[in-house]
């Protein structure tokens, strides 16, 4: 396209400011990105390092690797926020999403750039305030946090407070960062690019924003109040005072299940992108895709209390969440076959970001399907709160998520970076992680179906055979992000000059026309699309 | 390698499990080593699921094999050397109107035996026996309400004073006993924080929160013992508060309502919840537990 040799010709005035001023203080929406991706890398590495700790006392019964049952569900706890707010979240939205949402709409930079960057630095001290709840041990209500066990009588510490506070400033972190998007995108596109030729990662960042919107502050209320209930004395959801603790499952699944969209839909915009350069074809039925994401953002805020089928809510209730919740895997199933549809005919190939987002099809159907499986009330009944939950929702996140975010990580870090990964060890790390994580959850389904529940940190014998399997899984997969790590330090120390489109014809979207690394400041000019 | 020795320890314990585990005794229904699917059924509403989640399971193992199948048809047929040339294809209505009815159609199917199921196992209208189940940290309380309030508490069995047969984790002091045959209601409730009573091979699970009752039912269809465990995590010892159930014929249950009147007739009032964060030692524990039923 024709922006490629004016960003060129700009290059001169391409001065960066000092290190302090630049990380510490940045407005650029690409450092802030940077910023972020790292940030993610730190919290999935603790996420990460909390869940080798799990799996190597869940490794044999009666196992003594964490002692108290206290500290195992302070770490459950940790564990479940830091993937979700502070991994998942700030390298799909924040990281990919600050990097590409203005190279792909020919944007200059974020609407609000200041803000952009106080949505970051909000979640530096939210991580801190996680880790005091963990280290403090204080905070072992499941990241659920329901109440009563999550009030003062049952978690007097101050380290439950701290859990509080830091998803009060992720919170926040997260709701700035979704006005800014959305602002971004509806006013800051080139000219000519309609909202129907914005590339499918826009769409989907897009509808993930809308639903951080919406469903953060009620998480926010539910907190807010749960504060309240433990520090001055309301009683919101304690029942000796009036309140009642089922309102407080309420108003946390319907910011809950939402999340877990938000969690995914950025990934399934990723995966678009990877599927159609790789296959050297434009995406199929784009606008099916892109409606697809729509209907799954407005169908996932009716469904919340399929999270609550055995918590005494009414028989009427049970069937009309159980209906609603089965109408999602209508456009999920739309989404999967017009990838499939997309990669028929083409020319594939198999790249190591290609590999993932295959690989990402491929579990995220596992996990939608073992959804449905959930969705039934009838047979929640008995799979509720087991280790099935736990293998559906990390065949969904764990696997759909991350490798989503891989999938990104190694189609952009070129074009982030201006260093191109190791092909070997990316397709290493890649069938290193496949085999671990589903060697890990797999046998998960079977432990649920036979009646292990989750979050505990002992189990009667009978369950020790799989959950052996599971552990050997993880310990696979913590050596893929050892290779990931290595992967890393080979890419930044390599000296391969990279094109600006070095996909090639299948990359058709606008950063591709910009150079790699793109200049500090991009589309000084605004390219025109046609 | 030390470690090293116990790992492979392991291993071969893993694999002899199967033979060692009390899987003989009487219609004892526990979940069972390497266990792939959910453990039988023994009451109707468990019957009911099993069947219904092996319909689901066939439709969703073909869905994923389907997927799995058209990938794995794509990366071959369509790699980058067995087609160099990409075709364009980005439309076809009729595929993409296939994709969104047929997912709608199968859904609709499956919906059918679904919320026949929801309402199968709400509730059971004139029970026979009424059960009032209520969750503390940690322990179950039982109560007979039509049965002359007969009301006792059951504990986790430690690990040290296991007698053999006895399974860890799952064995109590004072199982709740029940008539085989018979619909039971069970009402539920807690002291203290959510917990969740949670039967498998019986199909039951509610929630046992504070300041409500819930209602479920159980029909269970044959005489044994079977297990539950607390599911909704509630504090230090959220894995150490099984569910024992003792199901006996009519004549037996009367002969345990006789024998359980004298037994917990100087029930006092159940001890109060531990305060949380104080994760008591196994010991006091047990001693407060022996002290509050005799």
């Amino acid at each position: 396209m024709s922006v490629t040799t004016q960003d060129h010709a700009h290059d001169h005035h391409d001065h960066k400011p000092g290190f302090v001023v630049r990380w510490l203080c940045s407005t650029n929406h690409k450092d802030i990105g940077t910023l972020y991706l790292l940030f993610a890398v730190v919290g999935g590495t603790v996420g990460g390092a909390l869940s080798e700790i799990m799996r190597a006392q869940l490794n044999f019964a009666g196992n003594h690797v964490v002692d108290s049952g206290q500290e195992w569900n302070t770490i459950v706890t940790a564990h479940g926020l830091l993937m979700i707010f502070f991994s998942v979240m700030p390298a799909l939205i924040g990281g990919f999403g600050n990097w590409f949402i203005p190279l792909m709409i020919g944007a200059p930079d974020m609407a609000f750039p200041r803000l952009n960057n106080i949505s970051f630095w909000m979640l530096p001290p939210a991580f801190i305030l996680i880790c005091t709840g963990l280290l403090l041990g204080e905070s072992g209500s499941g990241w659920t946090l329901y109440p009563p066990l999550s009030n003062a009588t049952y978690e007097p510490g101050p380290g439950m407070d701290c859990t509080l506070f830091a998803l009060h400033l992720a919170g926040i972190s997260s709701l700035l960062g979704a006005m800014n998007f959305i602002t971004t995108i509806f006013n800051m596109r080139a000219p000519g690019m309609t909202l129907h030729k914005m590339p499918l990662f826009v769409w989907s960042e897009l509808v993930t924003a809308f639903l951080l919107l919406l469903s953060i502050p009620v998480l926010a209320g539910a907190i807010t109040m749960l504060i309240c209930d433990r520090n001055f004395g309301t009683s919101f959801f304690d029942p000796a005072g009036g309140g009642d603790p089922v309102l407080f499952q309420h108003l946390f699944w319907f910011f809950g299940h939402p999340e877990v969209y938000i969690m995914i839909l950025p990934g399934f915009g990723i995966v678009s992108h990877v599927v159609s350069t790789f296959s050297k074809k434009p995406i199929f039925g784009y606008l099916g895709m892109a409606y697809a994401m729509v209907a799954i953002g407005a169908v996932g805020f009716v469904v919340w209390a399929h999270h609550m089928f055995v918590s005494g809510i009414s028989v009427d209730t049970r069937a009309y969440f159980m209906a609603a919740t089965f109408v999602i895997a209508v456009p999920t199933g739309v989404k999967i076959f017009s990838w499939i549809a997309t990669m028929w005919g083409g020319s594939i190939e198999l790249k190591t970001p290609m590999l993932w987002a295959i690989g990402m099809i491929f579990v995220f159907t596992i996990g939608g399907v073992t959804g449905i499986v959930l969705a039934n009330a009838g047979i929640d009944q008995i799979v509720h709160n087991t280790y099935y939950v736990v293998a559906h929702f990390h065949y969904v996140l764990s696997l759909g998520a991350v490798f989503s975010i891989f999938c990104g990580f190694y189609y952009w870090i070129g074009k982030m970076s201006g260093h191109q990964y190791p092909e070997f060890w990316g397709k290493v790390h890649f069938w290193l992680t496949f085999i671990g994580v589903n060697l890990t959850f797999f046998p998960q389904h079977f432990l649920g179906l036979a009646g292990m529940p989750r979050r505990y940190p002992d189990y009667p014998e009978a369950f020790v055979g799989w959950n052996f399997v599971s552990s050997i899984g993880a310990y696979i997969g913590g050596v893929a992000l050892l290779v990931f790590f290595y992967v890393l330090y080979r890419t930044f120390t390599s000296k391969e000059h990279l094109a600006d489109n070095y996909w090639g014809e299948g990359a058709t979207s606008l950063e591709w026309s910009l150079p790699s690394p793109p200049p500090f400041h991009t589309y000084a000019e605004l390219p025109l699309i046609r | 390698m030390q470690d090293f020795r116990r790992f492979k320890a392991a291993l071969v314990t893993l694999w002899l499990l199967p033979l060692v585990m009390p899987g003989g005794a009487a219609h004892a229904q526990a979940p069972t080593p390497w266990e792939m699917g959910m453990q039988p059924a023994f009451s109707p509403v468990k019957q009911q699921i099993i069947a219904l989640h092996d319909f689901v399971l066939v439709i969703i193992t073909l869905i994923t094999l389907f997927v799995g199948a058209l990938l794995a048809w794509v990366m071959y047929r369509y790699n980058a050397k067995s087609n160099p040339v990409p075709g364009r294809a980005t439309h076809n209505t009729i595929l993409e109107v296939a994709w969104t009815v047929i997912p709608v159609l199968i859904l609709v199917v499956m919906a059918i035996p679904s919320f026949r199921l929801v309402y199968y196992e709400d509730r059971t209208f004139d029970p026979d026996l009424t059960i009032k189940v209520t969750g503390h940290q940690w322990y179950w309380e039982y109560t007979y309400p039509d049965k002359g309030n007969i009301d006792f508490s059951s504990y986790l069995i430690p690990d040290d004073q296991l007698k053999p047969g006895q399974l860890r984790l799952l064995a109590v002091d004072h199982p709740l006993v029940v008539p085989v045959n018979k619909n039971i209601r069970i009402l539920e409730t807690s002291s203290d924080v959510i917990h969740s009573f949670f039967i498998p091979s019986l199909g039951v699970q509610r929630y046992a929160i504070p300041g409500r009752t819930i209602e479920t039912w159980v029909r269970v269809e044959k005489p044994g013992t079977y297990y539950g465990e607390c599911n909704q995590i509630c504090g230090t010892n959220h894995s150490r508060m099984p569910i024992e159930v003792h199901a006996v014929t009519a004549q037996e249950f009367e002969a345990w309502l006789v024998e359980a009147k004298k037994q917990f007739a100087n029930t006092t009032e159940p001890a109060p919840g531990y305060m949380a964060g104080e994760a008591r030692p196994q010991a006091p524990l047990l001693t407060a537990a022996n002290e509050v039923q005799h």
